[in-house]
């Protein structure tokens, strides 16, 4: 709870700093102040705790991926300072939207109440809509906000629409009374409907097979940190939330109760698989590297649903899962923003040579890249190893089978982008070395490769 | 109240709320200009709010209607932003016909 306060406060003072014409200093202090929200984070762990006639519940679940959603945030909003150096008068706003966009996503996992939960996706989503529209002279920005707009919005009504009719079956919105009477016998049909209509609503936000459609558009177009924080934080933020509501309903049991577990379960398969092999393939022929990890990304969502078949058991593994694809995307795409800077596309050739002008940026790529891919060592690889042992203990061998087969393919595409950074001529000068890109991207692939040697660390958070 | 939603029977405010919604979803996907998508979106969620203040009598409890409120004021920031997108689109290209967004693709 006081996370979310401290939070909002920092993003009030962001806009301070704009009217002390403290505009320099803005970025510093925002990182300080968010690693403060942090340590603030880190006390609240373990105390469950809820406030505000339930409004708001505190739980391990809602701190661990709290603190994932913060040190995201770090990250990207170390990474504005270079990103919007042309932008010099207008780089509290962006930095302050960034911030008000983490109070939405702390909302969104902490939400004891389904009117808290609606708020804090539309906070994170409305924050969304301005960022991926924010490069206004720019006709493709424009096109991907306006998609991004009418996606999202249609997305919101459904889920509106199916928390109405939830409360139609209940009489209530707060997530505990539910979770008691999603256990009596007779429930009228609005319950169930109302279910399938706000995960359906979540499967457009996570952009899952077949409600994907939006999500390559829209990450091409929007500017290069927004896509950043599409496909790593929003992405994370919205499956920990359908995590949520599914295991914070009591779903699963109530649909065991009227037999519909078993078309629960086979939906979530089908869903599953069809965003794994949809991404992995569409990926294949891409050309844009943005657009190209669009697909990734919905391959990835994919992967995490698996997550959704064993809810009792894998809270821990959905954490290390993203928290390892998360950071990777992250230390990926501040070396596309180095790369790109100068650029009004993201085009593979513009990666030529990277390993012989920059090779170390080169080398963080590699390694982004592999974790995502799964390759040993880093922590990618061990997310997947540990997603699928739960898997194929609750019994889903044919899935797991189909995700391994779809791992290799993946494989296709990353290394598509390394040779082309390894084994091609440079075709351009790259000069300066920012300071906070370099950061960035060493100490996101760190904490990656760390969290790949000592997976214990996150995995047993949630146990 | 109770008297009225009795006589009339919660089933048809839900048939009504989703014949609403349904007209608000074919209007965002058939319609071509914008600030009818937008109206259509505002209807979706209009329908929705009707279906709260139903539910919150037939229930006799205030949370929906309190409900109505937050999702009111939700669907005004979210407009506001989306004409705020508009403006910017017309600014670029003259015209706010959903039909000149396909420059990305592939």
């Amino acid at each position: 709870m006081n996370t979310l306060i401290a939070i909002t406060g920092l993003g009030i003072f962001c806009l301070l700093f704009e009217i002390l014409n403290l505009r320099k200093a803005i970025v510093p202090i925002t990182i300080l102040g968010l690693l403060g929200v942090l340590a603030l984070n880190y006390c609240e762990f373990g105390a469950e705790q809820s406030y505000y006639n339930n409004m708001i519940a505190v739980s391990k679940f809602s701190t661990a991926f709290s603190s994932l959603f913060i040190v995201l945030t770090i990250f990207l909003v170390a990474l504005s300072h270079n990103f919007y150096h042309n932008h010099p008068t207008k780089i509290s706003d962006y930095v302050a939207i960034k911030v008000f966009l983490l109070a939405g996503a702390v909302a969104m996992v902490s939400f004891g109440n389904l009117a808290m939960f609606f708020l804090g996706i539309e906070i994170l989503s409305i924050a969304l809509y301005v960022l991926a529209a924010s490069d206004r002279l720019n006709i493709k920005s424009n096109e991907a906000g306006m998609k991004y707009f009418l996606m999202g919005s249609f997305a919101s009504g459904i889920i509106l629409f199916g928390i109405c009719l939830i409360y139609g079956a209940m009489g209530t919105f707060d997530i505990s009374e539910i979770h008691e009477s999603a256990l009596s016998a007779e429930l009228p049909i609005w319950f169930p409907i109302g279910l399938i209509l706000m995960i359906i609503g979540m499967l457009f936000k996570v952009a899952a097979v077949p409600f994907h459609f939006w999500a390559p558009d829209v990450y091409e177009g929007s500017p290069a940190l927004t896509t950043a924080l599409m496909s790593t934080l929003a992405k994370v933020v919205a499956i920990a939330t359908l995590f949520k509501l599914i295991s914070g309903m009591n779903v699963i049991a109530s649909l065991d109760n009227q037999d519909l577990l078993h078309t629960f379960e086979v939906i979530v398969v089908i869903i599953s698989i069809a965003s794994m092999s949809v991404g992995n393939i569409m990926a294949l022929r891409q050309v844009n590297v943005k657009r190209m990890l669009a697909f990734s990304g919905i391959s990835h969502a994919g992967f995490m649903l698996m997550a959704l078949l064993t809810v009792s058991a894998s809270a821990g593994v959905l954490l290390y899962y993203t928290t390892a694809y998360a950071l990777a995307g992250i230390a990926a795409f501040s070396v596309i923003l180095y790369v790109c800077r100068d650029h009004d596309n993201e085009d593979i050739t513009n990666f030529h040579g990277l390993g012989k002008t920059n090779p170390l940026l080169a080398a963080i790529l590699t390694a982004s890249l592999l974790s995502m891919a799964g390759i040993p060592i880093f922590s990618g690889f061990f997310a997947k190893l540990f997603l699928f042992d739960q898997t194929i203990q609750a019994g889903y061998i044919g899935l797991v089978i189909v995700a391994v087969i779809n791992s290799i393919i993946s494989v296709g595409y990353y290394f598509k982008l390394i040779i082309a950074m390894y084994s091609k001529e440079p075709n351009q000068e790259r000069t300066g070395k920012p300071f906070l890109i370099y950061a960035t991207a060493v100490v996101s692939i760190a904490l990656n490769i760390a969290l790949g040697l000592f997976p214990s660390l996150v995995l047993d958070l949630l146990k | 109240m109770g008297n009225i939603l009795n006589q009339i029977g919660i089933e048809n405010y839900i048939f009504l709320s989703v014949v609403l919604f349904c007209i608000g979803i074919f209007g965002v996907l058939y319609r071509r200009n914008a600030i009818i998508v937008f109206m259509s979106i505002e209807i979706m969620l209009n329908a929705v709010n009707l279906l709260f203040v139903a539910f919150s009598t037939y229930h006799q409890d205030a949370q929906g209607q309190v409900f109505v409120f937050f999702s009111m004021a939700v669907a005004a920031a979210e407009v506001a932003v989306g004409l705020a997108i508009l403006v910017s689109i017309f600014r670029n290209i003259g015209s706010i016909s959903i039909d000149n967004l396909k420059n990305l693709k592939g």
